[in-house]
């Protein structure tokens, strides 16, 4: 049968389609209906094209007509990301809002970028300089943020023989290279390739989170991968929100991706009215989001992961450390299941298509700390939540990410319940990143920082090993050194562990704090031991009156005095105990 | 309208037909009988070789010699303001023997997508006169907040009593409860409307009802009507409108019950792999949008099978609603009324709609202490069994104390005690003096100096 740019429709069921008289490749975008609506060519079967569709697709009917762009899912890459909140595929919500109203209508396209606006360019090179793919000719004031424009990745090397300074569009050549190429300030890239790099580094700085549990235990690097599982209601989404508002990366990208429309609501109110801890200006100068809410179209639930990774990609490219939170990567697989089951596809484990691991891998491969292009030193670093089915770690989901991430926070419905937050369970958790990251906190923060983290997490353990006999005998039984112990490790959990996100304070606490207070409750645990060693009661030394101001410090901006205030003040009452025994 | 006689197969409450014009997909459908009876029905998938059609009613009495139109478009319906007071059945037919609805517009059941840009932020608190919920679960507008409850428990109890006190304090603005039930029984809709005719409160309500022995796939349309009036009144009419949805587990067997038969690839437990994204299309026509006075918050019910809470209803419920308030069996046992457990319960937006300028200052920390020290205690009562009381040190047998006080007198109430928030936290605060103050980690100095009772008696 004869094959054109023009299809006509065969099938109609939920968001997959079948097409018939259509040349297309996979992974071409197709416009859909008379209503136009934007597919993507998910299978090819004999004659019939497959095709899922990025909008809702009732009164859609057969004999609708299909046309093949002949392009791949791109999204716009330039001046203009930052502060923009996307859907799925890349259309700004806030235009939306202005084309079809208060709710999501389908059929209608919107630029990612803005095409009127004119960006002040500034070149960083001249005519007869050598130049090749991923370099950068120029800059834009974007935000607080500068943006860095660069040539297209794959360009060869050649020289510039034409470049220009001052007010353009994103349309508008800035740029004209010795072969030809004309260079704007916008690219398309498409969102299933991951952009290129000169070489991947091992990643070798920790991303500073302000969250002790994180910073103190479970470090992840600038550049590295960790997964986020956990029930609902056990706290990721909260958590994701923390490391998006005060992780020291430079730019944020936050998908939202299959999950509640409030939520990203909060987000969008909220992170405009944030500070910036370092820059001191709004969060939402360096943050793009990209909300594809649960009832959102599932297609474009399954690309919103793509398009947010690639908009990261191009920032690290610029050189920039960028951390990418995908909330919850399950959404995500689901959509995979449910497109994957309209196929009628063999599924593999609980319905998921056989596909999963490798898609899965496949995105988290996409992190990295890398030599860019530039030259430069820039990094993805990749933070996906995991929701599993009753909390159940077993699933396939959560068992394919854990084989491919670096660190696991597991969150835990009990410690939730009792308001432990975040409700991360240090027994259960892990980080591989701490030997590569050992050495930045001895140069950079103390060579105290590694044994107090391992004295902490001994004690946390060993707390484990004797509350299993406190359950059975109560904690009056434990020989003395052993309750002093279960007191330390309360301390730990208490003052250390817990931590109050909607605390203006505690929400971030630096890691010059982190170490002062580990070294506090440390303080007491030395003092207790020394203490005990002359005979003083173990009553005595876990009811000490001077320690129960330590949990206030969390609170304190400027915490310093208070804190010595009352290291001496246990050094005291530890002495007068002392004496009295 | 071209009517076709082309049925190939009825199967379940599916047909198929073959030899149609070009059929739009989810268009609607009527389907006549051979006595002339009429059925509705809507299209699930549609080629140019044939057309699932799932058929609202029983397929009782379609052969093939019953006749298929299609009517060219989506599923609407009318509605108007007039609906306020009326009772529908679950295909939103009149039920009370009152004339047809008069539509003012007519509106595609499946909604549309809230664009998160358009949404505004949920922070209005609403009372419910129930400590457990106001205090420690608080609910605001334009939240989604089920009850997960067991068969025997009393949820449709606690709803009623919802539904009944719900108040924004200081407000007079206009509202309206919508009701949709799926799949209850004679006896619980008499129990509803009971009582909304005792209350008056049928006056500003709209019931939709599906009953047990109405057909199950008619439940599919139920929720979806009852949301599309709801946002109606809200985003057109300025309502604010409290939708209870009861039982979502009725309605997830009944899209079991069209998955098994159109011979789907299941998921968990057989329930089709697209309930998240399906549970999602009714769960989030909830919330507020920015520039519209109205707001639609839901209440759904949903019984937990075997009081299973990792069951995929429930679990898939909880991931998309904005927390949940358990119904627990053992507080129920006890005799506590209601028996809502709270440590399990949650309520995502509580942060937004508390504090000062909203409730009070302290609630978030009275709430956060409560549940610490109700926590503590009941993991304690765990250890009472194996080592006895006489085992446990004081500030245990501290907490051990207040978690009973808790459950006595903060969570259990009367079915018409409608307590105001005030009333509320500080009924809080006289438990927590019970504790040692040091106890009090999650209180700061300042508010446990300001409202604890101790110092406000010396205070007074």
């Amino acid at each position: 049968m004869e094959v054109s740019k023009k299809g006509i429709l065969k099938r109609i069921a939920g968001p997959v389609v079948t097409a018939i008289n259509l040349d297309a490749h996979m992974y071409d975008v197709v416009r859909v209906g008379n209503e136009q609506l934007m597919g993507e060519v998910i299978k090819i079967k004999g004659e019939n094209i497959i095709i899922q569709v990025y909008e809702d697709t009732s009164g859609i009917r057969p004999g609708e007509p299909v046309e093949n762009t002949g392009l791949s899912l791109a999204v716009e890459l330039g001046p203009g990301l930052l502060t923009s909140i996307y859907d799925g595929i890349q259309r700004p919500l806030e235009v939306l809002v202005e084309k079809m109203g208060d709710f999501i209508e389908r059929g209608v396209s919107a630029p990612g970028l803005d095409h009127e606006k004119k960006w002040e360019f500034k070149p960083l090179k001249s005519a007869g300089d050598e130049i090749s793919g991923g370099m950068i000719i120029g800059e834009v004031q974007e935000t607080n943020i500068v943006h860095k424009i660069m040539v297209p990745p794959f360009t060869a090397p050649t020289k510039i023989s034409e470049i220009k300074s001052g007010s353009f569009t994103i349309d508008e050549i800035v740029c004209v290279l010795e072969n030809g190429d004309e260079i704007r300030m916008v690219q398309k890239w498409p969102v299933r390739v991951p952009r290129p790099v000169t070489e991947k580094l091992n990643p070798d700085i920790p991303l500073i989170t302000g969250l002790r549990i994180l910073d103190g235990l479970f470090p992840v690097a600038k550049g590295g991968t960790a997964a986020i599982p956990g029930p609902f209601g056990s706290g990721k989404t909260v958590t994701q929100q923390s490391l998006a508002k005060w992780s020291d990366a430079e730019i944020v990208v936050y998908i939202g991706c299959g999950e509640r429309g409030n939520e990203m609501t909060e987000v969008l109110t909220e992170f405009p009215e944030l500070e910036d801890p370092k820059t001191g200006k709004p969060l939402m100068e360096r943050t793009v989001l990209i909300a594809n809410t649960s009832n959102m179209p599932v297609a474009a639930r399954e690309a919103s992961v793509y398009t947010g990774i690639t908009i990261a990609e191009y920032f690290r490219d610029m050189g920039y450390d960028v951390s990418l939170m995908a909330d919850s990567t399950s959404r995500w697989a689901e959509a995979m299941r449910e497109i994957s089951s309209r196929l009628e596809e063999m599924p593999g484990e609980e319905g998921y298509p056989a596909y999963l691991a490798a898609r899965l891998s496949e995105f988290y491969e996409r992190a990295g700390r890398v030599n860019t292009l530039n030259k430069d030193f820039g990094s993805v670093t990749v933070i996906g939540a995991v929701s599993p089915p009753g909390g159940d770690f077993s699933e396939p989901v959560t068992q394919n990410t854990l084989r491919i991430v670096k660190c696991f926070w597991a969150l835990d419905a009990k410690l939730s319940q009792r308001r432990h937050f975040p409700a991360i369970n240090w027994l259960d958790s892990y980080s591989l990143y701490l030997n590569s990251l050992g050495s930045y906190y001895d140069e950079n923060v103390s060579p105290e920082w590694n044994p107090l983290r391992s004295w902490a997490m001994e004690v946390l353990q060993k707390e484990a090993e004797l509350q299993e006999i406190v359950q059975l005998v109560g904690s009056d039984a434990l020989p003395d050194a052993e309750q002093v112990t279960i007191e330390v490790a309360r301390m730990l959990r208490e003052i250390f562990l817990q931590q109050n996100a909607y605390d203006a304070v505690d929400t971030y606490c630096s890691l010059e704090k982190q170490l002062d207070m580990l070294k506090a409750i440390r303080l007491y645990s030395d003092l207790a031991g020394s203490a005990q060693k002359v005979g003083v009661m173990t009553q005595q030394i876990v009811s000490l009156k001077a320690k129960n101001d330590l949990p206030q410090i969390k609170f304190i901006s400027d915490y310093k005095p208070e804190l010595e205030q009352i290291r001496s003040n246990m050094e005291s009452e530890f002495a007068k105990l002392r004496e009295a025994a | 309208m071209k009517e076709y006689r082309t049925i190939t197969q009825v199967a379940g409450p599916l047909i198929f037909v073959e030899k149609t014009e070009p059929v739009g997909y989810e268009e609607l459908v009527n389907i006549v009988l051979a006595d002339g009876t009429e059925k509705r029905g809507q299209v699930l998938d549609t080629s140019d070789e044939i057309v699932v059609i799932q058929v609202f009613e029983t397929t009782t009495g379609i052969g093939r010699d019953a006749g298929v139109r299609f009517t060219g478009e989506t599923i609407k319906m009318p509605v108007g303001k007039d609906m306020l007071g009326r009772i529908l059945s679950g295909a939103g037919k009149p039920k009370d023997g009152g004339p047809e609805i008069v539509p003012e517009k007519r509106l595609d059941i499946n909604g549309a997508a809230i664009n998160p840009w358009a949404r505004g932020t949920p922070r209005q608190f609403i009372q419910t006169g129930i400590s457990t919920i106001d205090v420690t679960n608080t609910l605001v507008r334009g939240q989604k907040l089920p009850i997960f409850s067991g068969s025997g428990l009393p949820h449709n109890e606690i709803a009623l009593q919802i539904a009944r006190q719900a108040k924004v304090p200081g407000s007079d603005e206009a509202f309206a409860v919508v009701f949709a039930a799926m799949g209850i029984t004679k006896e619980e809709e008499n129990q509803f409307m009971a009582d909304f005719e005792r209350t008056g409160a049928l006056e500003h309500a709209i019931v939709f009802l599906n009953l047990a022995d109405d057909p199950a796939v008619e439940r599919i349309i139920t929720p979806r009507l009852a949301l599309t009036t709801a946002e109606y009144l809200a985003f057109e009419l300025n309502y604010h409108v409290l939708v209870i949805l009861t039982d979502m587990t009725n309605y997830c067997e009944a899209l079991r019950q069209i998955g098994a038969a159109r011979e789907e690839v299941p998921g968990r437990r057989g329930y089709p792999g697209y309930m998240y994204t399906d549970l999602a299309s009714l769960y989030e026509r909830a919330g507020m949008i920015k520039g519209k006075a109205g707001s639609v918050t839901q209440l759904s019910i949903l019984t937990m099978p075997g009081d299973d809470i990792t069951h995929p209803i429930p679990d898939l419920s909880g991931y998309i609603t904005e927390g949940q308030i358990v119904v627990n069996r053992e507080l129920h046992r006890k005799g506590i009324y209601p028996p809502i457990n709270v440590l399990p319960s949650l309520s995502r937006l509580m942060g937004l709609g508390i504090g000062a300028g909203f409730t009070r200052e302290d609630h978030k920390k009275v709430s956060d202490q409560m549940y610490a020290g109700y926590a503590e205690g009941v993991d304690l009562r765990g250890l009472v069994a194996i080592v006895g009381k006489d085992a446990l040190s004081d500030r245990d047998k501290g907490f051990l104390e207040f978690a009973d006080l808790f459950e006595q007198s903060f969570v259990r109430q009367g079915h018409d005690e409608d307590r105001t928030i005030q009333e509320s936290l500080d009924l809080g605060w006289k438990l927590l003096a019970h504790m040692p103050e040091e106890q009090l980690s999650r209180i700061d100095r300042d508010t446990i100096q300001k409202y604890h009772p101790k110092y406000r008696k010396s205070g007074a």
